[in-house]
């Protein structure tokens, strides 16, 4: 099936950039305002799905080689992991911590390692919504 | 903070599960990873029952978040009794998959599910949060979805449908009476929620509410409302079946023992009157159903029911006789029915047909699988040194003292009705005249039986070691008798 929106097809390519943008900026002021790798990844996802809509499966597969299933399964593994990693150091399963760096374009800045733990919840809802969004459209 | 052990019983299936979708085209590495995963798992939870019964209760704070602020698992004798029986039910589930399925669904991420769900049901056991315990029965049902539909026949489709639907609806009726119980108490901490109803009494909205999570939890545990269970336990294949037999109503039985022993007990003449009506229900119910089909599998699935009724009957009557008698009969009905589901299943596959009216004789050809059934079906009813004994004895015992002796009649008819059911099996399929002769059998699959011989020594085992399981089952008891051990080991003194 190959549709030839020529309209559809160019405002996505700028709406996909902004959905993306506003999908990082949500999912980065996450831990502390609205927003978090849920969220963010929801939007992130939408913009994936739009592309699929409005390009066919196989143009957005090409150029995008992600095997949607083992992305939410990574996900999975990162977040897991994130709660993993401190019971070594004697701490609670799933405890944060954060520091304040100065790094050199940013300044002084927060890094959380919640932000890890969203890192893979964001994949693991774009992985999710995409595969699902997928699996309906393949079946005739 | 040593407590992190606490949550490897969900973590570390789920971690593995995760992995294992990596794997995917590696059917038997999957298999033994998986089952590995699952032994560990029992190992595990055997430690913790062991440092439970020395220590008390022990919990964890996720985060350190400390109650009742934060999300927490709090693991008494009870709920790791629970998933100690079930990590070994699922690890011999899995080695029965690993010598008998297709290679087509080990390759559909059939075991990565399979370690979902017991993930799921082990948290279900362990977490301490009303909404937590929402959110692990929801990872526990997407995997049964899963399960269920894998193996795309068009029944197992029908069914799903039914089930799906059936679940979504008692999910969201799950989430209004947390709406309900977080409007009312202003918490969610299953600690906290019991000590504040304690303090306010519990009144009419109260009740009512528990009411709400008392229709719930019968649709999970299929208390009266089990008019999905025949369908959709009887045609997923026979590891599925088993493992949904064995583990999926038991999570829905332990929320109401948990729920009604621990925070809605102040109003017993009117929610464990209740309680003690829809069991009766049930016994009679899944009794008629046992005796009124032809079909092997609904006649093991309606069993499952009367299992239901039968350890809730235990929960109306509320003694310290009567709960440990139902936490006996848990632990060996998660074991008899994995072990009834196997056993049907492999008949099943043996003789290409459901009916009973197209087998017969099957003792001839496969005197194993005979005499395991000959034990499954005396364990069922409560035959003594078998591990169904003890649990029936006393919920019996208990009913005569408090005088509920409808219950008590029911319960022992009940058990006379699955005798029969079985009975009737065991006459029609394995007796009577071989009608396949020695040439013309299926092989029966080497090793097929060993995972159900596991479990039939396990039957054995739970019955004749019954001394060295009182001590675990006698605190367990306790602890759902007194709330107060509970809620002081959750919001006691902190350190």
């Amino acid at each position: 099936m190959s549709i030839n929106d020529v309209i559809l097809k160019t405002v996505s390519k700028a709406v996909v950039l902004i959905i993306l943008t506003f999908g990082i900026y949500l999912f980065l002021s996450g831990h502390n305002q609205p927003g978090g790798g849920f969220i963010g990844g929801l939007v992130i996802a939408s913009a994936f799905v739009l592309m699929f809509l409005s390009y066919d499966s196989e143009t957005v597969s090409e150029a995008l080689p992600i095997d949607f299933k083992k992305l939410s399964a990574f996900g999975v593994l990162l977040a897991m992991t994130s709660g993993v990693v401190p019971m070594f150091f004697g701490e609670a399963f799933l405890s944060q911590s954060f520091g304040y760096f100065d790094l050199p374009i940013f300044g002084k800045t927060e890094l959380a390692t919640v932000t890890i733990f969203e890192a893979g919840i964001a994949l693991t809802v774009v992985g999710v919504v995409v595969n699902i969004i997928l699996s309906i459209s393949e079946d005739e | 903070m040593m407590n992190n052990i606490l949550v490897l019983p969900m973590l570390l299936p789920i971690i593995i599960g995760v992995v294992l979708i990596f794997l995917r085209t590696y059917g038997r590495i999957q298999a033994w990873i998986s089952l590995t995963a699952m032994a560990v798992t029992a190992g595990i939870s055997f430690y913790l029952l062991y440092a439970i019964q020395a220590d008390g209760i022990i919990r964890l704070d996720f985060g350190g978040w400390e109650p009742p602020f934060g999300i927490l698992f709090v693991a008494d004798s009870f709920a790791v009794l629970l998933v100690l029986t079930s990590s070994i039910v699922t690890t011999i589930c899995l080695s029965y998959a690993l010598i008998s399925t297709s290679k087509e669904l080990q390759t559909m991420y059939f075991y990565p599910t399979v370690l979902f769900l017991a993930a799921g049901v082990n948290g279900s056991f362990l977490t301490g949060d009303l909404f937590n315990l929402f959110v692990c029965f929801e990872v526990m049902l997407l995997s049964s979805y899963v399960l269920l539909t894998l193996g795309n026949s068009k029944r197992q489709l029908r069914e799903a449908i039914k089930y799906v639907s059936i679940n979504i609806v008692s999910s969201w009726f799950f989430l209004v009476a947390l709406a309900f119980l977080y409007g009312t108490v202003g918490t969610l901490n299953m600690a906290h929620v019991a000590e504040r109803v304690a303090e306010v009494g519990q009144t009419p909205l109260l009740t009512t509410i528990s009411i709400v999570f008392l229709v719930v939890f019968s649709l999970k545990a299929g208390l009266l409302l089990y008019f999905w269970l025949p369908g959709s336990y009887s045609s997923p294949p026979v590891v599925t079946s088993a493992l949904f037999g064995a583990l999926l109503t038991k999570v829905g039985v332990y929320a109401l023992f948990r729920v009604f022993s621990l925070i809605f007990y102040h109003q017993p003449e009117i929610t464990h009157t209740l309680i003690g009506v829809m069991a009766g229900l049930t016994l009679i119910g899944g009794s008629l159903g046992a005796i009124a089909f032809n079909d092997i599998r609904s006649i093991a699935a309606y069993n499952v029911i009367i299992a239901v009724g039968f350890m809730l009957a235990g929960l109306a009557i509320s003694t310290p006789a009567a709960i440990e008698g139902a936490i006996y009969y848990f632990i060996h009905d998660m074991v008899a029915k994995a072990l009834l589901f196997l056993l049907v299943g492999t008949m099943i596959t043996l003789s290409g047909t459901s009916k009973m009216a197209g087998m017969s004789g099957l003792m001839k050809n496969y005197p194993l699988l005979g005499w395991s059934f000959f034990i499954t079906m005396l364990s069922l009813a409560g035959i003594p040194p078998l591990s169904g004994f003890i649990g029936k004895v006393l919920i019996a015992g208990a009913a005569i003292d408090s005088g509920s002796y409808l219950l008590l009649a029911l319960a022992l008819i009940s058990s006379i009705f699955v005798l029969y059911s079985l009975l009737r099996i065991f006459k029609n399929c394995f007796w009577g005249e071989t009608i396949v002769s020695k040439e013309e059998q299926l092989p029966l699959r080497r090793g097929v039986l060993l995972p159900c011989l596991a479990l039939v020594l396990l039957t054995i085992g739970i019955g004749l070691g019954i001394e060295g399981l009182a001590p675990y089952v006698a605190t367990a008891a306790e602890t759902l008798l007194d709330p107060g051990i509970y809620i002081d080991a959750v919001l006691g003194i902190i350190e």
